[in-house]
């Protein structure tokens, strides 16, 4: 058996390029969506290829029209720094009309405040890097989006498109 | 004196290195770059930037929460 360093060198996978990356993104709220167009638009800059899979809740992220949300509900870890504390939100508190839209707001300008990026920003950032992003078809028929709902410069696919791209890629996340 | 400067105060991760990889972009190779910023964790990221992309990092100083680099491009 041989050790993890060696499986996981590039070494030990002689075909596939050391610098490249493929994030699959199944995740759409204003939290989850930092992630992986923070590591995409980095690894991005440090020269690697970088190729995006968004499916279910992550096709959120490609929309034209972003409106991202937080929802404090059934999030136990989601403290925010207020009064020299951090406070959280009792799940009953959070379950009220209007309370996930001022959490949302709180977080975005809480954001804006520390010098973090919008995801619009990042995600511009990103189609600039030429990271490949990729929309998959099944999500999309199931919600029922259509291409003219998304951003420009997006392909098109489904689980053998991604794989085919995992084979290719030396690191893959999900996310 | 470095061939370019730029500010990238008040910038949180990851903007402080796409900014840096845009700004190397436009230089020629041999010439330098000169980042200021207040993000902490630059120190770390700045160091693994340059290691993975193969830029060096020339020196680096920090004064009064600013820290500053010098980057040249790899050529």
């Amino acid at each position: 058996m041989s050790n993890v360093a060696e499986m996981s060198s590039p070494q030990a996978n002689p075909g596939i390029d050391p610098n490249t990356m493929s994030i699959i993104v199944t995740k759409g709220s204003l939290d989850w969506a930092y992630p992986p167009f923070i590591l995409g638009t980095t690894a991005a800059a440090m020269g690697l290829e970088v190729t995006m899979f968004f499916t279910f809740y992550g096709l959120n992220l490609l929309m034209k029209d972003l409106n991202l949300q937080v929802s404090s509900l059934g999030n136990p870890a989601m403290k925010m720094p207020m009064m020299g504390m951090h406070m959280g939100m009792p799940n009953l508190v959070s379950a009220i009309p209007g309370v996930d839209a001022a959490a949302s707001k709180m977080m975005k300008s809480l954001m804006k405040k520390k010098g973090i990026a919008p995801i619009k920003d990042l995600r511009e950032l990103a189609v600039e890097a030429d990271v490949r992003m990729i929309a998959c078809q099944m999500t999309m028929d199931m919600f029922e989006y259509g291409q003219e709902d998304m951003i420009e410069g997006l392909e098109i696919g489904g689980a053998a498109t991604y794989i085919e791209v995992a084979t290719q890629s030396h690191i893959n996340l999900f996310i | 004196m470095a061939d370019q400067v730029l500010d990238a105060k008040g910038l949180n991760c990851p903007l402080p290195i796409l900014k840096a990889k845009k700004a190397l972009k436009t230089l020629e190779a041999g010439n330098t770059l000169e980042i200021l910023s207040t993000d902490p964790g630059s120190v770390a990221d700045f160091a693994a930037f340059c290691r993975t992309t193969g830029n060096e990092l020339v020196e680096q100083s920090e004064g009064d929460g600013v820290w500053t680099y010098l980057i040249r491009k790899a050529g």
